[in-house]
């Protein structure tokens, strides 16, 4: 039953932490958070649910599809609701209401044209369990961990030893400096986009997978959200971190607790954590720049 | 006829107490809220319950809601404000808060869970909205012309000059937050002895964003430009019988272009008066390219 439970809170918190290093890269970078995230991977659910169900693609094109469907998403909400703003030297607060306005409007569109109804993805790895160590788990839950490690390490490596990867490292520490360096930030926050497009597909086909898929999941992003303040906003490490404790401590209140008060102790565990360690476990950002 | 007209008077009215609230919050302090539908479904759920179930006077129902709601903004405005976070750390703290409170609400046995509370009595009228809108307004528009709003401008434009000159932080934010509480607080209780039921599903995230789309779209720092914005967002679809899922659709997208193309809203920084007008006048006489 531990070992059972620990296996699913780990699941739920690499796709918890997959989700939080994809707003943890926006927010290094431009500083602001960005709400209209969790629309883009609900977006990214639909997209693998009709590549699966219309388009009738196996399983990897799906997830390929959803991937680039969503980076590609996500590269459009920034040039058209953020890029002028950037130009125009905002504060963030104006960034944080149109990412907010970007999400009500694309999730009330897919309401308004699809509709409320839940869909199910077909039953590709939910029903099968493989047994380790007399323990049986879920073949999904062991495919989201394997996977969402293989991505955030992916993306570990290119922010670590490539080119772009170090100019993304350097706008996250000073956008101006390193753009009189010779960093192109245009295109850089526009892969800064992308890439936290592609996390969103991955995490949004994970998230249809393991539940449904339906207008309102990008809420779920609030999770990723607290687990981003847990880690420390604007660190990626501290997003892994927070993710994959946020998803293990819930587990554990819905399986030993109840399941009702899950999302309110992940919002009281928010409001003592900034009570005592406000920074976060590797936060760097903790007041306001002037 | 005249109750159907009356009727929505009284709901874009029962807005405008909220989102002037909101207003003098967001607008005057620079702090977004994710959350204030929460403050809206304690007010209700307080005063309702208190009429309900122990038959209490609906105008001290009608405080003991907004009492309520400005102590649960004190319970999540401390944690928050206190350590001087980014606003990014206040606006995740309320989108949470939010959601908590909706979710406690659907498993508190009091409020009766998901069914919601039916019955409430009918005691919302036009008059007594009216009322409270005139004293909310007033109250709003002194708060801000007091050395407290001054103060909170100061912030609001450069908390750390404003702090070199001497004004507490902490205290100037979390006193909007409670006024913006309170005020959110009694518009919730006006709404549930209007409708006379109420449920958790009617405080969701839809109803904390149609709020901040006021106040964005009617102008941070203004408290007309909200009060109008309130009444045109509630007025216009229910004349229209717009389908009220593209009304989301609407304000979400308006949001995002009035953020791109005139991020002051429809009264940034100004009030709705005489002087207003003439200014607008002017500009449209000389024409629009030109500078002074």
């Amino acid at each position: 039953m531990f070992i059972q439970t620990l296996i699913t809170g780990l699941a739920i918190g690499g796709i918890y932490a997959l989700m939080a290093v994809g707003y943890s890269l926006v927010f290094s970078v431009l500083n602001f958070s960005n709400f209209a995230y969790g629309s883009i991977i609900m977006l990214g659910a639909y997209i693998g649910y009709y590549s699966l169900t219309q388009l009738g693609l196996p399983v990897p094109l799906a997830v390929l599809g959803s991937i680039l469907g969503a980076a590609f998403l996500a590269y459009l909400n920034e040039k058209l609701a953020y890029s002028t703003l950037r130009k125009r030297n905002a504060s963030s607060l104006f960034f944080m209401i149109s990412a907010m306005g970007t999400a009500i409007f694309l999730e009330n569109l897919v309401y308004a044209t699809i509709g409320s109804r839940f869909y199910a993805f077909p039953e590709v790895l939910t029903r099968d369990n493989i047994t380790i160590f007399g323990t049986s788990m879920g073949m999904l839950d062991v495919f989201a961990i394997v996977f969402s490690f293989i991505a955030i390490y992916a993306l570990h490596y290119f922010l670590q030893n490539t080119k772009l990867g170090i100019a993304i490292r350097a706008a996250s520490y000073d956008a101006q400096v390193s753009q009189l360096n010779g960093v192109n930030i245009n295109k850089l926050v526009s892969l800064v986009f992308v890439l936290a497009g592609a996390l969103a597909g991955i995490s949004g086909v994970f998230l249809g997978m393991k539940y449904m898929v339906y207008p309102t999941m990008g809420w779920i992003t609030n999770k990723a959200y607290i687990a981003a303040v847990i880690g420390g906003l604007g660190s990626l490490p501290g997003a892994v971190a927070g993710g994959l404790i946020l998803g293990v401590l819930e587990t554990f209140v819905s399986a030993y607790v109840s399941s009702v008060i899950r999302d309110v102790f992940s919002f009281s565990l928010l409001i003592v954590l900034l009570l005592i360690l406000p920074a976060g476990l590797f936060g760097k950002y903790l007041e306001e720049k002037v | 006829m005249y109750e159907y007209i009356s009727g929505i008077i009284t709901f874009s009215l029962i807005f405008v107490i909220a989102t002037v609230g909101l207003a003098v919050f967001t607008g005057f302090t620079g702090l977004f809220s994710l959350g204030h539908a929460a403050f809206i479904a304690i007010g209700a759920y307080t005063s309702g319950i208190l009429t309900y179930f122990y038959n209490l006077n609906f105008w001290l129902a009608l405080i003991a809601g907004g009492i309520v709601a400005g102590a649960a903004a004190i319970v999540i405005g401390y944690p928050t404000l206190k350590a001087k976070l980014r606003s990014d750390y206040f606006a995740i703290a309320t989108l949470g808060f939010g959601e908590a409170v909706r979710v406690l609400l659907e498993n508190l046995d009091i409020t009766q869970g998901a069914r919601g509370l039916p019955g409430i009595a009918l005691e919302t009228t036009l008059p007594t909205v009216l009322a409270i809108t005139v004293m909310t307004v007033c109250a709003a528009w002194n708060f801000i012309n007091s050395r407290y709003g001054r103060a909170a401008v100061a912030v609001r434009e450069d908390f750390t000059a404003a702090e070199m000159m001497g004004i507490d932080l902490f205290a100037v934010r979390m006193r909007s937050l409670v006024f913006s509480a309170v005020t959110a607080g009694i518009a919730g209780g006006l709404f549930a002895h209007y409708v006379s039921f109420i449920q958790p599903a009617m405080f969701t995230a839809a109803l904390s964003t149609q709020l901040t789309a006021g106040v964005v779209a009617g102008g941070m720092g203004s408290i007309s430009g909200p009060a109008l914005a309130a009444i045109i967002f509630v007025a216009v679809p229910e004349l229209l019988r717009v389908a009220s899922m593209w009304r989301l659709v609407a304000y979400g997208f308006l949001l995002v272009v009035i953020m791109v193309y005139r991020p002051q809203g429809l009264f940034g920084y100004q009030e709705l008066s005489g002087t207003f007008f003439r200014n607008y006048w002017q500009k449209i006489k000389t024409g629009y390219g030109t500078k002074p």
